[in-house]
């Protein structure tokens, strides 16, 4: 059996901001097509880690490889056409249409000076229909709700092409049924196209619904990284939130809720 | 915009119908003999046309570099004038006035210090991160524009009464006046030059308003682009400058009705932004210098045309739009 290289390797990263060091040597690697989860609780770094991971910020320390390449010899336009990246708020405020927005999305494929092309704005047309929001492209940016904000940001990341996703929790201002329909497009995306998934949340119970493996900051380190069901456990729940939760299985163990105990009866 | 020019050009103490200008312009076209008088065509060529072009030009200028900075700086309350690059340009400029240098170094003594201006702000803007960002900005354009304004108000003070002072004062406050046809040969280049990097930019252009790490993250390398888009900018608005003196509000006011008119989108807002202001320079100087018998500094004109819509933008954009 042929081993691939890791499509994304995180050595002995160590992050923060001028001044202030988060996160201390961090390693994981993920496969294409693989779908890491981040837990951590508020404040624990991982929108830090993540943008050190994009090149957005520089690291204390540490390297990441792409497919065994330094991305830190990569150009901005290089990293974009790796990494598509959904922040968790964005877009500016100015009053682009939505459609106009996830066209920006196309950027690091075309050349400084070129007008995006036909074929551009379908694949932008696309993305918008894939999110299931396509009835918002002529809405003004400003006027849409935060949650309709994250699906076309969502979408804009994918116009981008990109080999490796990184959203930055992607379902914190959408609803029931938005939550859902994210986490299953990351899902299938990852299977389809074996693009690789990191993403975080603050619903430890999403993990089962999407991830393959889940890894779990807290103070300032990678304390657990594994598949989900070996590591979204009581323990580990109770080291990162502080919060005793049950981890009950359902539908023969397929699938597993996280209900904290004090919700008990 | 023809039409305006058309009528700019008529309009004045010498007075042309709109069937001279036509009959002149037919048979310039054809190559005839000119049917006006030598005065009449001397009025046209020598002191109308350079003025009504440098009007345009002047208009479209501080417009387009407005919207530049305005998309750049993410925000819609920022332009040449506000951010201290008028300031800045002013002071290169009445330093070259000073000195008695040529035309030219009088320009490139405006682009130096337009730049330093702009460069300032943004540092000190970039330096005092995590407040708002608006009010830093307006308020660093304020205070580095009062040195600007202090050392013309020094230059002014040392000036030769009789000669010089007289020019920097009436050239500070806008004017067209004097604009001749060589003065439009070291505008009209300036202005093309800088107008050039926008225009070739303007999808990236829209990317910066996403903000530092979103457009890094969509492929930018925004460093490199904002010091290009920021020269070009400055290079027209000091262009304009050292053709006419501080003509403020236009940089502010025009892109702001434009992105109501055309949205955002700057492969829209640049050109719309450009068109309106030089009609809307054109307009005010073609008023500036017919409404009375002694001709109006435009500077005042534009002042008290921009206020009021200045501060209407004020009270009634939505807050989100510049948070």
């Amino acid at each position: 059996m042929v081993v691939s290289p890791p499509r994304l390797a995180v050595v002995d990263l160590s992050y923060g901001y001028p001044g202030h060091v988060v996160g201390r040597r961090v390693n994981f690697e993920i496969a294409g097509g693989e779908v890491l989860c981040v837990l951590g609780r508020n404040g624990e770094g991982k929108s830090t880690l993540f943008k050190t991971i994009l090149g957005l910020l520089p690291p204390y320390a540490g390297i990441v490889r792409v497919d065994g390449e330094l991305s830190a010899d990569w150009s901005a336009r290089q990293r974009a056409r790796t990494f598509g990246y959904v922040p968790q708020s964005g877009g500016g405020s100015f009053p682009f249409t939505v459609a106009e927005l996830v066209l920006m999305g196309r950027t690091a494929h075309r050349g400084p000076f070129s007008a995006p092309t036909a074929a551009d704005r379908e694949l932008a047309a696309e993305m918008l229909s894939t999110m299931g929001i396509e009835s918002l492209a002529q809405r003004e940016w400003i006027r849409i709700s935060g949650g309709e904000r994250q699906l076309a940001l969502v979408a804009r990341a994918l116009t981008q092409e990109p080999r490796i996703l990184v959203l930055d929790e992607p379902t914190a201002s959408l609803d029931f049924g938005n939550q859902v329909r994210v986490l299953g497009a990351v899902r299938s995306l990852a299977q389809t196209h074996g693009l690789t998934v990191l993403l975080s949340t603050h619903h430890p119970e999403q993990a089962f619904a999407c991830a393959d493996r889940v890894a779990v900051l807290a103070g300032g380190e990678l304390a657990r990284i594994g598949p989900p069901a070996e590591v979204v456990t009581t323990e580990t729940l109770q080291m990162c939130y502080a919060v005793d939760v049950a981890v009950l299985a359902v539908a023969d163990d397929r699938y597993r809720v996280c209900v904290p105990r004090s919700y008990l009866p | 915009m023809g039409l305006l020019l058309a009528t700019a050009i008529s309009l004045g103490p010498y007075r042309l119908g709109p069937g001279d200008l036509l009959a002149f312009l037919i048979a310039k076209a054809m190559g005839g003999a000119s049917p006006l008088s030598a005065p009449a065509e001397a009025v046209i060529l020598q002191i109308r046309l350079p003025r009504v072009l440098a009007a345009t030009a002047v208009g479209a200028a501080l417009a387009a570099s407005g919207a530049a900075y305005q998309s750049l700086f993410r925000n819609p309350l920022v332009s040449p004038d506000i951010l201290g690059v008028s300031a800045g340009a002013a002071f290169g400029a009445v330093i070259g006035i000073f000195l008695s240098l040529p035309v030219l170094a009088i320009e490139a003594a405006s682009f130096a210090g337009g730049l330093a201006a702009v460069t300032i702000v943004y540092a000190i803007a970039a330096a005092i991160r995590g407040r708002d960002a608006v009010l830093v900005l307006v308020l660093a354009g304020v205070v580095i524009g009062a040195p600007f304004g202090a050392g013309v108000g020094l230059l002014k003070y040392l000036a030769d009464p009789y000669n010089q002072l007289p020019a920097i004062t009436f050239w500070l406050l806008g004017s067209l006046a004097a604009a001749n046809l060589r003065d439009l040969t070291e505008l009209l280049p300036a202005v093309a030059i800088g107008l050039m990097p926008l225009a070739l930019l303007r999808w990236r252009i829209d990317v910066m308003t996403l903000g530092e790490e979103e457009a890094t993250a969509l492929g930018i390398n925004t460093r490199v682009l904002r010091i290009v888009v920021i020269a070009g900018a400055t290079l027209m608005t000091s262009a304009a400058v050292a053709a006419s003196g501080i003509i403020g509000w236009v940089g502010l006011v025009v892109p702001h009705l434009a992105r109501l008119v055309v949205g955002p989108a700057f492969a829209r807002l640049l050109p719309v932004s450009a068109l309106f202001g030089a009609g809307y320079l054109l307009a005010v100087d073609t008023v500036a210098r017919t409404i009375g018998n002694v001709e109006l500094p435009l500077g005042v004109l534009t002042a008290a045309l921009g206020t009021p819509v200045f501060l209407w933008i004020l009270a009634f954009s939505r807050r989100p739009a510049w948070s």
